[in-house]
């Protein structure tokens, strides 16, 4: 290519030493957590003790589990509003099955799995194969979730469920089992993000769904694979929750949808797709349940939290872009 | 007779680009004025200049003796100037009289605010009359034709009572009875004393509705003709007339086998019966006017869209290609002329862009080996000499030309032998451009095989063995190398004979 050498400057820019470990975009949203923790504990001598950071894990380690599979849907593009509504209903359906048909808890489990993960595929199939828009399709089915577990409920709350049912909600030593399958679950999901082709489509899909399709990728076929993710992981949660609680209530869950969104967002993860880490869910979700946890230490009541909780989503939504439009006019 | 609008000396530069200099335009009343030249050669410019779209270095314009300064595309329209551009400017959901009273609708006397619905259905249809269309004032314009929609636009540049009309290829998506229907309704408005300014590569048109012609070229104005007593290839030699430069670093590779066979390709309404060969070391040109179908056979072929006719052959061997995966899998890489769009996963890394189709390779148990992938990154970042500071800047970073070749070290590592370059330096500066011909070259060179859709005439010239240029969806003629001439490909492009 002798032609060329007149004409360009062959020369190569320095390159970057490569990070073994990064937070990525989620390093503005550490540094808020770590300043978080600081003020709540100079505010309540409550807060840094082993057995309040436990609970704390075991708080967030509910809606987290849904952040999971949130983040994965959101970094394709989309969006799962239907999350809470699946956790109820799968709840109940394991309750019932429990409760009522005296079905092992062996078998009670794989089948509220299945049962998650096929109410995620029905917003998959509406939006791989239909292509309604997810907002609209996981609209549709968070209702249609939610009335059926009214339905099959009768709108009765189901409780005194079997003790080893109960037990997953237990400890293993000093520690939350739910906090443990929380971390398993991140530690999974992080994995399928950087190591499994699924992980590296889900960001492609997100970032240039035409350009995906262009490179020999099945964009339907693996944004089914990320909405069932996400109803698998609702189930994961619906299980923590009813064992938790000791009942399955149809209004159960109730707006965990938005928790789980703000979890994501707050972590860094760009709606528009294409961006996103699970460390930064993770971290997003240990923010709110810091602020909540700190909140209820200091006994400030609901409605004062609520308003907290949501100055806080867009507080950091608005740093990061801040951050962002500082860095592209370098 | 006396101008009513004169351009003098325009100029216009885009970052590093000189898109005009010393343009002129004199437009006379009532005469079709044709405005001719390639792509490229800055008619578009020129005519976005004066609608106010683009602001302009240089020159003066003079509307009607009135010498008019820097003004936004609402100031043109108030003095008269309307444009009916190529994608039309009409709200869909509204009726036909809202659209064309856009921004000016008729307001009631009576209750402030309100709008007098009954003025605006009359006014609007009175226009239409008088065109003598028949368009209901009333109905939708999503439910009108292309052809009708025009006729609105026309209408609607009427209804500001315009002294110049500007009208953009308007036949481009029409039916030879519509666009009968749309010259008498050009003679209709010319009548009434509108100067007309038509942009048109259909040389054949020229004579039937022009009065004058200004060609451009390479940003500046050649010639102002009368159409008539002007012959084609006149006005041919005069768009064309450029030497052609020789940074076309075009190097002889004997003709291998045959490496793609397309036997009687169709597409209803789209495509008709395209055959093709492509060799091993050959560089196909694919030419014709935009619209003409050649972005669309190498969608078809990709399996991006369905043919609904016709057979594809690899190596000899029919194939039947039903998605892009599929066509990777063939050997197919499709450079696409959207390269931010439909290239390249822009918040993705460098890296990841280019493995992104040959994920398969780095992939044992399900598991990428992201050590191995950084190591194929880092050897094609060499061998294209890739711009960027590692595999993981951001792909959005890069300049334009390097994002073009992370988009064939994609192709390159997937092992494309087969190449679909679809306007492949299309917005990347000259120095970049020419790293792009030698890459084509080490590709020929190495037994790939190139088609090569392009609307730069001396890029096509440089760097085909052979042109297939396209009419209206199918294949009006081939030409050799040595065969080609520019003159060549545009009377096949525009008349579909040479």
């Amino acid at each position: 290519m002798q032609v060329t050498e007149n004409a360009v400057h062959p020369t190569h820019l320095p390159r970057a030493p490569r990070k073994t470990f990064s937070f990525g975009g989620s390093l503005g949203a550490l540094t808020g957590l770590v300043l978080l923790c600081v003020a709540v504990s100079f505010l309540s001598p409550h807060f840094l003790t082993t057995r309040n950071l436990l609970n704390i894990l075991q708080q967030i380690s509910i809606v987290s589990v849904i952040a999971v599979g949130m983040t994965f849907v959101i970094i394709s593009g989309g969006i799962d509003l239907s999350v809470g509504s699946i956790v109820a209903f799968t709840g109940l359906v394991m309750a019932i099955l429990m409760k009522d048909h005296h079905v092992s808890v062996w078998m009670t489990v794989p089948i509220g799995l299945v049962c998650g993960s096929l109410m995620g595929l029905m917003n998959g199939l509406l939006i791989s194969q239909l292509n309604v828009p997810p907002f609209i399709a996981t609209l549709g089915i968070m209702s249609i979730a939610r009335g059926a577990a009214f339905t099959i409920s009768g709108g009765a709350p189901i409780f005194s469920l079997p003790e080893s049912f109960l037990a997953i909600s237990g400890h293993l030593g000093p520690i939350p089992i739910p906090a443990i399958v929380m971390i398993a679950l991140f530690c999974l999901g992080g994995y399928i993000l950087k190591y499994t082709k699924l992980g590296r489509y889900t960001y492609a899909i997100g970032g240039n769904e035409s350009a995906s399709v262009l490179s020999g990728i099945n964009v339907r076929f693996h944004k089914l694979v990320i909405y069932t993710l996400s109803g698998c992981f609702c189930a994961i949660s619906a299980i923590l929750l009813t064992a938790k609680l000791d009942s399955a209530v149809p209004v159960a869950a109730d707006g965990y949808e938005l928790d789980a969104i703000a979890a994501v967002v707050i972590g860094g993860t760009s709606m528009l797709g294409g961006e996103g880490k699970l460390s930064g869910t993770l971290i997003g979700g240990l923010i709110i349940g810091v602020v909540n946890n700190g909140l209820n230490l200091l006994a400030i009541p609901q409605g004062p939290q609520r308003m907290v909780k949501g100055g806080i989503i867009i507080l950091a939504v608005v740093i990061d872009l801040l951050r962002k439009r500082k860095g592209r006019s370098k | 007779m006396e101008a009513t609008l004169q351009m003098k000396d325009i100029r216009k530069e885009f970052p590093g680009v000189l898109a005009l200099d010393s343009a002129h335009l004199d437009v006379r009343k009532g005469e079709v004025h044709i405005l001719a030249g390639e792509n490229g050669a800055g008619k578009s410019t020129l005519m976005k200049i004066l609608a106010g779209a683009y602001s302009r270095d240089g020159g003066t314009i003079v509307l009607d003796g009135q010498a008019l300064g820097p003004m936004t595309p609402r100031q043109a329209q108030d003095l008269g100037i309307s444009t009916i551009y190529q994608e039309l400017n009409l709200i869909p959901y509204l009726s036909v009289a809202e659209n064309i009273f856009l921004g000016r609708e008729p307001m009631s006397k009576l209750v402030p605010g309100k709008l007098d619905w009954q003025a605006l259905r009359r006014d609007a249809q009175r226009i239409l009359d008088s065109l003598r269309v028949a368009i209901d004032a009333r109905s939708i314009v999503r439910d009108l034709g292309i052809a009708q929609q025009q006729m609105v636009e026309v209408a609607k540049a009427l209804s500001v009572q315009a002294r110049v009309i500007i009208m953009d290829e308007p036949t481009a998506a029409l039916t030879s009875q519509e666009i009968e229907n749309l010259f008498r309704i050009i003679r209709d408005v010319k009548r009434q004393g509108v100067a007309i300014i038509y942009i048109s590569h259909r040389l054949e048109e020229f004579a039937q509705i022009g009065d004058r012609v200004t060609v451009m070229r390479d940003g500046a104005t050649i010639a102002t003709l009368e159409v008539q007593g002007t012959p084609l290839d006149e006005l041919i030699r005069l768009m064309v007339g450029r030497e052609l430069s020789d940074y076309y670093p075009k190097l002889q590779v004997d003709r291998g086998p045959e490496l793609l066979r397309v036997e009687g390709l169709g597409r209803a309404g789209v495509l008709q019966d395209i055959s093709f060969t492509l060799h091993e070391g050959e560089i196909l040109g694919l030419s014709g006017l935009m619209g003409a179908g050649r972005t669309e056979v190498a969608r078809a072929i990709f399996a991006l869209d369905p043919m609904d006719q016709g057979a594809v052959y690899v190596r000899g061997e029919r194939v039947r290609l039903r998605t892009p995966r599929q066509a990777i899998r063939a050997g197919i890489g499709f450079v696409t002329e959207d390269r931010k769009g439909q290239g390249l996963v822009l918040p993705l890394s460098v890296g990841h862009n280019i493995t992104l189709a040959s994920l398969g390779l780095f992939t044992r148990w399900s598991r990428l080996n992201l050590g191995r992938e950084r190591a194929a990154v880092d050897e094609y970042l060499d061998k294209l000499r890739i711009r960027a500071t590692g595999g993981d800047q951001r792909a959005v970073d890069l300049s334009g030309g390097n994002q073009q070749k992370v988009v064939l070290a994609k192709w390159l590592l997937s092992k494309a032998r087969i190449f679909l370059f679809d306007e492949p330096t299309r917005g990347i500066d000259v120095g970049a451009k020419i790293e792009v011909y030698s890459l084509m070259n080490e590709l020929v060179k190495a037994g790939a095989g190139i088609l090569l859709i392009t609307s730069e005439m001396p890029e096509l010239l440089g760097m085909s063995d052979r042109i297939l240029v396209m009419r209206r969806g199918a294949i009006a003629g081939t030409l050799d190398r040595a065969e080609a001439t520019q003159e060549h490909i545009l009377s096949l492009a525009t008349l579909g004979a040479a």
